[in-house]
């Protein structure tokens, strides 16, 4: 008999939570469910029109991120000025009080951007399954858990049953070996790969990120890596726990304590790809070959090395990408072959749950300390959370901010999205450090290159998109 | 959920690839705490200039397709966000069906919680429903039981779904009826759970 073959991390975790099998679908059991305001009024009106109740309140926790504004918090949602997004904060607080759900509010210390949250407080734990509705729910992969994104409905879903209805997707491998040069980091390489695989090149797979340079990085690096799984179709990303993950989740509020702890670890330690698990697909980079990478288009597989030159849409194979990338560059106001660091960047914005927490504005504040955001630049910092605020004013990077001439805001989603008055105006070029370069994502007619908080930092400095290694 | 079982109506073509659900639906139309009304903010930034007032080279602009039912589209239509306004503005605007090369994830489980009907089809299909859709006749006949795409010339187009969501889509099933069912294997599962992961009981 043929000995079985051994399990990816996806399949252990996936096989641990299937509570049942309906039509051929599994039904998965859902460990932690996010929820912010935004994607939720509706579900919770789905289950008071059918009666239903919340199953697990206790493994629900919710955070208001996406529309709040990036200053005044402690005045509460009744001083929010505009009127939709204080009714829809309003009405998150109205439900997590119906339903018992333990809430952060605006103000509170403990909040800030769900994908933050749930990591600094603990709640995210390998081998956990983990959804929000809200894509970038991959960014909890970093920790061994499957984690992603899902619709109001499966919202709804998961509040009435705490399972989702699913199909399993294939495995992927993205292998990362060797050493980044200095100056290059996670946002590189995620960008690198999404260059690589194109945004839909992960569809219909989880992806596990493996390799030395993977090992390597932080926890802050891990999560901006699988955050960015989404932008390229993938379901979620994967990094296998290790020394690192508990090392970071040790003594945080939620994670166990004494006996339970040793016996968490002990099951996070069986949490790894076995040696002989088939992949679907596998792809290999080299760390040394990628340099700081920069979007200059409207998808965020629009990517080149900062030492490159904006494409010409002659470049790309299919009509409708040619279309897509004629369109992109007359939205972005760049032309073919011009080097990309000849754009001029009006707005600098340092925040989002792709890059927001300590270590980004470590980083960023390194390249600022000392210098001065170039005249006509407005550069803003928006901090994760209420906690990553705190520890960041500890170690005075606000102070070093304010210096520099960037403005140091409240915690929140912000201008990622733009939900909040943070928001680009017509023509205005933005380099961000968020996830989402689409048309008008940052604001209507705003054009946004995602880059990482040190090429961020360094393009501040200089007015136009540079290659930070001349900063370091 | 209502029932999808089969629809003639005009197709619209949108030929541009990585249409992502910002541009589907713009944050600012994302306040709501409804489901409904959101046609309004369906594809806003191509559809309005900057003073709210109608692009007349958009194609859902053009009376030929202001009543359109089906969008004909690129690859990895519905990438980026999750949020499900996107499938909600296009059902809201009376899209009941989009056809494309292939769909972001999220999207595509979407459009099956709302009875919207993604439908993928080969690129030479597409490319030749996009170029019928142009000229005078653009009605397509879409038959979910038969799982067929009719182009207005009559070409036929056979598609593949998961015989599992087609029967849902076409009966306009409730997902978490068909869940609660297994509410047993639910609190099995829990009370096993409780005992071998007892750290994450009680958070």
């Amino acid at each position: 008999m043929r000995p079985m073959p051994g399990k990816t991390l996806y399949d252990k975790i996936w096989d641990a939570h299937v509570v049942d099998t309906q039509d051929g679908e599994a039904i998965l059991y859902i460990d932690l469910h996010l929820i912010h305001e935004v994607t939720t009024p509706q579900a919770f009106a789905g289950l008071r029109a059918n009666r239903r109740a919340v199953r697990r309140p206790d493994r629900t926790l919710a955070v208001a991120d996406h529309n709040v504004p990036t200053e005044g918090q402690a005045l509460g949602v009744d001083a929010v000025a505009d009127e939709e997004a204080r009714l829809q904060l309003q009405t998150l607080g109205r439900n997590v009080e119906d339903y018992g759900i333990e809430y952060f509010p605006m103000g509170d210390i403990r909040n800030g951007i769900v994908h933050v949250v749930g990591p600094e407080q603990g709640r995210t734990q390998p081998g956990m399954t983990i959804v929000c509705g809200d894509s970038h729910t991959s960014t909890h992969g970093a920790f061994g858990a499957l984690a992603h994104g899902i619709g109001t409905s499966e919202v709804e879903h998961v509040l009435a049953t705490q399972t989702l209805r699913q199909k399993k997707a294939k495995n992927f491998r993205v292998r990362i070996e060797g050493e980044a040069a200095p100056g290059v980091g996670a946002k590189d390489f995620a960008l690198a790969v999404i260059g690589e695989i194109g945004t839909a090149g992960g569809t219909g797979y989880v992806i596990e990120y493996a390799g030395s340079a993977v090992r390597a990085l932080s926890m802050e690096g891990r999560m901006t890596l699988c955050n960015l799984t989404i932008e390229g179709g993938a379901r979620a990303g994967l990094v296998a726990p290790d020394d690192t993950t508990f090392e970071y989740l040790k003594g945080r509020p939620a994670t166990p304590k004494g006996g339970g702890w040793e016996m968490a670890l002990s099951y996070w330690k069986t949490l790894f790809t076995d040696d002989d698990a088939v992949f679907d697909r596998e792809i290999v980079i080299d760390a040394a070959a990628i340099a700081p990478t920069v979007t200059w288009g409207t998808s965020p597989e629009d990517v080149v090395a900062v030492t490159g030159k904006v494409p010409s849409p002659d470049s790309f194979t299919t009509p409708d990408k040619r279309a897509s990338a004629v369109r992109a560059l007359e939205y972005m106001g760049l032309e073919a072959g011009q080097p990309i660091t000849d754009a001029k960047i009006d707005v600098v914005f340092i925040g989002s749950c792709t890059n927001s927490r300590i270590e980004d504005l470590r980083i960023a504040a390194k390249i600022a300390e000392g210098r001065q955001v170039a005249p006509g630049v407005r550069a803003m910092v928006v901090p994760g959370s209420g906690l990553v605020s705190a520890q960041a004013e500890e170690e005075g990077l606000d102070e070093i901010f304010r210096a520099a001439g960037f403005e140091w805001r409240e915690p929140g989603c912000s201008m990622c999205l733009g939900m909040n008055p943070d928001r680009l105006t017509p023509g205005q070029r933005c380099a961000s450090t968020s996830n989402r370069n689409f048309e008008g994502r940052q604001g209507r007619g705003g054009r946004t290159h995602l880059m990482s908080p040190a090429m961020a930092a360094a393009a501040a400095i200089a007015g136009h998109i540079v290659d930070v290694r001349d900063y370091l | 959920m209502e029932a999808f079982t089969r629809l003639d109506a005009a197709a619209a073509p949108l030929p541009l690839a990585n249409i992502d659900t910002d541009q589907i639906i713009p944050k600012q139309f994302l306040k709501t705490v409804e489901r409904a009304g959101l046609a309004k903010g369906l594809f806003y930034d191509f559809r309005f200039d900057e003073q709210g007032v109608e692009k007349p080279d958009f194609v859902l602009n053009q009376p030929a397709y202001k009543n359109a039912g089906v969008l004909i589209t690129g690859d990895n239509f519905g990438c980026g966000s999750s949020r499900e306004h996107a499938p909600w503005a296009l059902m809201d605007f009376g899209i009941k069906a989009v056809v494309a090369t292939s769909f972001a994830d999220i999207f595509y489980n979407n459009c099956f919680q709302n009875g919207l009907l993604p439908v993928v089809l080969k690129a030479e299909q597409v490319a030749q429903l996009m170029d019928e859709a142009r000229g005078g006749n653009h009605v397509v006949s879409i038959d979910l039981e038969a799982q067929t795409v009719t182009s207005p010339s009559g070409a036929v187009f056979s598609f593949e779904i998961d015989p599992q969501r087609k029967q849902k889509m076409l009966q306009g099933l409730d997902a978490i009826g068909e869940t609660l069912q297994a509410a047993g294997s639910i609190d099995t599962y829990e009370m096993k759970r409780a005992l071998s992961q007892p750290w994450l009981e009680g958070a």
